[in-house]
């Protein structure tokens, strides 16, 4: 039997910069200028994400993408108090939600996330955006779509597609938070195996 | 945590990781939509031994903010005023399927031993018990102290600040937690009361105490915290002579408030008695933060309750 | 003698020959009981006809231990202890008799009561009861009861207290005081200032600041305590301390000891043992009056005790139902049980430490206690002549007290859980067995 957790890179940081510089292009091209539009990201890595799609999105479009133009067009929107699997968990702490000051109401929101697995997260910040206002219109973008989904819940922009199984992990890092860009599939131990 | 009984039980980072959420539930409450669906399904019962409406509708405020039911067991008309016990009730809400007890209660003790007599097993929040200790109006005090003087400092504790609490130590639950809860956090308290309304033994409490309130205003506190008086203690026989002397040596008037520095930040429990503890117009001033109390309230029993409820109950045994 | 059965005539009890004990703990001698009295004590006895033999090998052999301070609760209380159930706690902890405080239901303020709580007594047979009559009508600290009466009456009262509530009328309590004269009575007086102590839940200090309970200050005990030695040596009476609890009452009645004055104290087994600390968990097993004092009080009551300005342990077992202690603090019953816990308690915190010798403990829980009451069938020496009065205590084993095992109806013992020293081996009543290796003795 073997102990050891086995770990595969599937993205480095080159991969991961493509796939958001895509995406951004993605968002500009489905007719959105940064005037309509919010990007939340869902922490914890949603929010680096977030910010960094941000900045293309005001690249691309010939902003200069400094402190205030990122305020107006990035945010965070906390789903912890929206969770339905709280009761089973240890104490989660909610993270930040910050609303860029023009607030969501009549914009195009892009929810960020790092991996689109179950759905559930997706749905938890839906219910948390309808108590903040009311979009025009709610699209999601994730760096990995993993599978597995367990309610009717799709990305509009996903950096790659990467089919698992249930019992493997999907472990993102982001330069900001834990000093390298990269997504590694995990398969755990045997014995070490949690859902 | 498992029960939310006496600051004693909790560590610095406990208590901060409590603020840090209240803070956040703050955050959610100036949402179009104020309901959070987080304690969908769950019920909340508050047992209240004491009238105290404020207590009781600040949890509920908090409770129903939450999604919880909310049911009121008020011991006034009740079973309870007809003789039943604290462990009949206890059994009897055990029973109905209650999630978490808020207990009030004019016996020190009671919320301990509701959480620990083996009668009820679930999450006991002390809404006051005797003059033993009111832990949520600590955490909302320095929850609304540390918005004004550690603002957007998440972690921060209230490391350097300087907080006086004057008025009836001796009776006062809210006291006792706000000794406990100021110095884990780091500020410096003194306590100024009259001789006989500090307890035999407070020489002992991490605390500096003063019987001269302008001498302790002197300091310039960043915070003055007033106690709610009880009239009866301040009359024939009691704790001091008359009313009149307990305001003219304690009571926070519009003089005394003057002379503090421009920051410091006036707190008091509520209900006030305007006139003897703090004068009217000290209450309405720019420095009050007596409303924003209130409020600073149902964010941190949301976050209470959060703690105690969201989360899978066996993980934390404390 | 207190083997009266009404369905028959009762056979004397064999003959009890316990070998190889120490007798008070020091050189090995061999006790023999019978005909109700202790009828040798030396090496080599021979066993005669039908004895019966207890081993006693590293057994310490006692006079019957007496206890000045037993609430039996009945008559009125028969939910938290009756004569039967509190006089076989009493034989399993190695007593052979205690003094019945007043405060029933009705209180023993008459001939009638005490007559009837010592028939009671007689009926069970478990232990000698010796009432303690009122000192006031109700224990209303109005007016005298009339103590001549109880005095005459066949319940041959000798103390007198309003336990439970203190004498706290000057004028009063010099007149009691007076009047115990007249037949050599003594006044037990519960010493507690009542304007000092209005609502007091705990001792005053360190630990009630932080818990927000209502104190119960040292010098509400020592202040009565001095007057009362004062009014004692004033009309020249006898006065007994009851549950002697503070460093400060320790020095008063050691100088008025030093001076002369007839006055003799006790200390309980849970004020030689426990401190307020133990109330900080609001568990009401810890709530008695007067209350569990500091670290420094206790030292000082086992210093008192060793050196013999206390004069006796007492128990004040105080039994109470369940539902009278499962409850908020402040509206707990006062009070513990200690009957069957006292002799391990006082091996524990005075012998083990030195403070006191086993003649000493004889001295403490048999001799001066039957000495204060009067009682001159107990507390007599281990020798020939003697009543047949005798304990054999094994100080060896350790066990967890476990309340539930106790023969008292109630189970509020604050050393439940603890592991404690000692264990009965044999109680002899008269020269009937009462205990037998920590059992009662039935039939």
């Amino acid at each position: 039997m073997n102990d050891e957790p086995q770990r595969k890179r599937v993205l480095g940081p080159e991969e991961i910069r493509r796939a958001l510089t895509r995406i951004a292009h993605e968002i500009l091209e489905s007719g959105h200028g940064p005037d309509d539009l919010v990007l939340l990201g869902i922490p914890h890595r949603g929010v680096p994400l977030a910010e960094r799609l941000g900045e293309q999105v005001l690249r691309a479009e010939g902003v200069d993408a400094d402190a205030e133009a990122l305020t107006a067009l990035v945010g965070s929107v906390d789903i912890t108090l929206y969770r339905d699997d709280l009761r089973g968990n240890p104490t989660r702490v909610p993270g930040p939600t910050r609303i860029p000051p023009g607030g969501i109401d009549g914009r195009t929101i892009v929810l960020v996330d790092d991996v689109l697995f179950s759905g559930r997260t997706v749905r938890a910040a839906l219910d948390a955006l309808s108590a903040i206002g009311r979009p025009a219109a709610v699209r999601l973008a994730v760096l990995v779509d993993r599978g597995h989904r367990e309610l009717p819940i799709r990305a509009d922009h996903v950096g790659k597609n990467l089919p698992t199984s249930g019992s493997e992990r999907v472990h993102v890092q982001l330069s900001e938070s834990d000093g390298q860009d990269a997504v590694d599939i995990v398969r755990p131990a045997a014995e070490q195996e949690r859902s | 945590m498992r029960h939310f009984i006496s600051i004693t039980d909790l560590t610095r980072e406990q208590a901060i990781s409590v603020l840090a959420t209240a803070e956040h539930m703050a955050g959610t409450q100036s949402r179009s939509i104020r309901k959070l669906p987080t304690l969908v399904g769950q019920t909340v019962v508050n047992l209240f031994f004491e009238d105290s409406t404020r207590t009781r509708i600040s949890f509920e405020a908090a409770a129903k903010r939450l999604s919880a039911d909310v049911i009121n067991f008020a011991a006034k008309g009740s079973s309870v005023s007809k003789g039943e016990s604290l462990k009949d009730t206890a059994l009897t809400l055990q029973a109905m399927g209650a999630d978490a007890v808020v207990v009030r209660s004019g016996s020190a003790g009671a919320a301990h031993l509701l959480a620990h007599a083996g009668w009820i097993d679930q999450p006991i929040i002390n809404a006051g018990d005797g003059a033993h200790e009111h832990p949520t109006q600590a955490m909302l005090d320095v929850f609304t102290v540390r918005r004004h003087l550690r603002p957007g400092e998440d972690r921060a504790g209230l490391d350097g600040l300087h907080v006086v609490i004057v008025g009836d130590v001796l009776h006062s639950r809210v006291a006792r937690s706000n000794v406990a809860l100021l110095t884990l956090l780091g500020a410096r308290v003194t306590l100024v009361a009259p001789p006989a309304l500090v307890p035999v033994g407070a020489a002992a409490w991490p605390c500096e105490i003063l019987y001269d309130l302008d001498e302790a205003l002197a300091a310039g506190p960043d915070a003055v915290m007033m106690l709610r008086v009880q009239r009866e203690r301040m009359t024939g026989g009691g704790f001091f002579p008359t009313v009149g002397e307990y305001a003219r040596r304690y009571g926070l008037t519009a003089d005394r408030a003057g002379r503090l520095p421009a920051h410091t930040l006036v707190l008091h429990p509520g209900p006030m008695n305007r006139g003897l503890e703090i004068a009217g117009d000290v209450a309405d001033s720019e420095r009050s933060v007596i409303v924003e109390q209130v409020a600073s309230g149902v964010f941190v029993r949301m976050a209470v309750l959060y703690h105690l409820l969201a989360t899978d109950a066996r993980e934390d045994t404390r | 003698m207190t083997t009266t059965d009404t369905h028959g005539p009762v056979a004397a009890p064999a003959p009890v020959l316990i070998r190889g004990g120490r007798p008070y703990g020091e050189e090995i001698a061999d006790v023999l009981i019978s005909g109700g009295r202790i009828d040798a004590v030396g090496t080599d006895i021979a066993s005669p006809p039908g004895a019966e033999i207890v081993e006693a090998e590293g057994c310490v052999v006692l006079p019957g231990l007496v206890d000045l301070h037993t609430h039996l609760r009945e008559p009125g209380g028969e939910d938290a202890e009756t004569v039967e159930t509190g006089t076989r706690a009493a034989a399993r902890g190695g007593f052979t008799a205690v003094h019945a405080m007043a405060n029933t239901t009705p209180v023993a303020d008459t001939a009638g009561v005490v007559e009837q709580v010592a028939r009671s007594g007689e009926a069970a047979g478990w232990a000698v009861v010796r009432p303690i009559g009122a000192v006031t009508v109700g224990l209303e600290g109005e007016r005298l009861a009339e103590l001549d009466a109880m005095a005459r009456s066949r319940a041959k009262v000798r103390v007198f207290s309003d336990d439970g509530k203190c004498v706290h009328d000057p004028v009063l309590m010099r007149r009691a005081l007076e009047y115990v004269k007249t037949f050599d009575g003594v006044i037990a007086q519960h010493a507690q200032d009542p304007r000092l102590t209005e609502g007091a839940q705990m001792h005053e200090g360190i630990v009630s600041a932080e818990l927000g309970l209502t104190g119960w200050p040292a010098v509400a005990e020592e202040s009565i305590i001095a007057r009362d030695v004062l009014l004692a040596h004033h009309v020249g009476s006898r006065l007994h301390v009851c549950h002697l609890s503070t460093a400060g009452s320790v020095d008063i009645v050691r100088w008025a000891k030093q001076r002369g004055i007839a006055v003799t104290a006790e200390v309980t087994p849970h004020h030689l043992l426990l401190t307020d600390e133990s109330v900080r968990g609001f568990d009401s097993r810890y709530k008695v009056n007067p209350p569990l004092r500091t670290a420094a009080d206790v030292e000082a009551v086992r210093t008192g005790l060793a050196d013999g300005t206390i004069d006796i342990v007492a128990t004040d077992h105080a039994p109470h139902p369940r539902d009278a202690k499962d409850r908020e603090w402040d509206q707990s019953a006062m009070g513990m049980t200690g009957l069957e816990t006292a002799l391990a308690v006082v091996q524990r915190t005075m012998v083990e430490t030195g403070s006191l010798t086993w003649r000493d403990v004889a001295r403490v829980l048999s001799e001066t206690p039957a000495l204060i009451g009067r009682d001159e069938d107990q507390g007599r020496p281990l020798a020939a002549g003697s009543p047949g009065h005798v304990l054999v205590w094994d100080p060896r084993p350790l066990s967890i007290v476990d309340p539930t095992e106790h023969a008292s109806r109630s189970v509020n013992s604050p050393v439940a859980g603890l592991e404690l020293p000692g264990r009965n081996r044999l109680t002899v009543l008269g020269g009937r067995i009462t205990v037998r290796d920590g059992a009662i003795a039935e039939g």
